[in-house]
């Protein structure tokens, strides 16, 4: 089965995510210049990046117009994995502060 | 023809499980191949963030002009292939063979301009001193980490341009319909949205104040 026309929206919408886009990524560069740094600069670079992939996903993608079942089970397993990668960030404050010891 | 007959397989139509989620099988495993990706990037990234929190004297190289101008250029370059790409899925869901391919062969194009600047970045990066594990700023794992995400993505959009060529090719000779060309589209903008997340967390984050 194809994704139709009504299946996918209309070139107009695919135009507006195009700017959309582009006016993200625009926002991302002035973000950057604009702070001094630090993991308050991360945090809103990775908010702003995951918004971005967002749209792209359910526009770019068609997602919008697929099963929500599909949406579900892509969002469900890739969040579960990425939570799951998170477990080392404790062992990076420790090698940079070198403690508590390892024994 | 018996329901045996048809359960185990005979001769006709069969009895067919409905597709998951009501897509075409090459549809779904392309999206599995996607999350799978995805993952393998995102491990990339973390790892990375590992490695700049466990360290002191992460640098910071990045200029305005050339890099940060020229990651500007190269994201424009991607995001409006992912558009180049959309108007070739729809050319050819109208039925435009001739349109269909001349957007797939601009798309390509599109892939191999932003290929041709990573590289040239890259020799720019070399040409400063940056190598694997050493480089004039800090931190010496810097360079394993940025040439080893800006590389796994370069291989994606690369195999990206080649695989836009042959599908696009195979499609112009009516090998392959416009719902291969939507599934390659997939891919190609998978590629986009890893960079989308390359951008601010590898040059974005480390610009030269």
């Amino acid at each position: 089965m194809i994704t139709s026309e009504k299946h996918s929206g209309g070139f107009t919408t695919d135009v507006i995510v195009y700017v959309v886009l582009l006016a993200i990524a625009g926002l991302q560069i002035i973000l950057a210049y604009s702070s001094s740094g630090g993991r308050e600069l991360m945090a809103r670079m990775l908010v702003v990046a995951a918004a971005q992939a967002l749209i792209a996903v359910l526009f770019f993608m068609h997602m919008w117009w697929e099963r929500r079942s599909l949406l579900v089970s892509v969002a469900v397993v890739s969040l579960f994995v990425l939570f799951a990668m998170q477990y080392s960030w404790t062992d990076s404050f420790r090698i940079l502060r070198m403690s508590p010891w390892a024994h | 023809m018996s329901e045996a007959e048809l359960t185990v397989g005979g001769h006709g139509a069969g009895l067919m499980e409905a597709s998951p989620f009501a897509i075409p099988t090459k549809k779904l495993v392309m999206w599995l191949f996607i999350i799978s990706d995805a993952m393998t990037f995102a491990a990339l990234l973390v790892a990375y963030g590992f490695l700049r929190n466990a360290s002191s004297n992460w640098p910071a190289p990045f200029k305005f002009s050339p890099s940060i101008i020229n990651v500007m250029v190269m994201t424009f370059i991607l995001i409006s292939s992912s558009l180049t790409m959309l108007i070739a899925v729809r050319a050819a869901q109208s039925g435009d063979k001739s349109r269909a391919f001349t957007w797939v062969l601009i798309t390509a194009l599109g892939g191999a301009i932003f290929a041709l600047l990573h590289i040239r970045e890259w020799l720019g990066m070399i040409g400063e001193g940056v190598r694997l594990f050493q480089n004039p700023w800090g931190a010496p794992l810097f360079g394993a980490a940025f040439f080893c995400i800006t590389g796994m993505h370069l291989l994606h959009v690369t195999c990206g341009v080649i695989a836009l060529l042959i599908v696009g090719l195979r499609y112009k000779g009516g090998r392959y319909d416009s719902g291969d060309l939507e599934i390659l589209g997939l891919y190609w903008h998978f590629v986009d949205i890893v960079w989308m997340f390359v951008v601010p967390l590898v040059y974005l984050l480390s610009i030269e104040h």
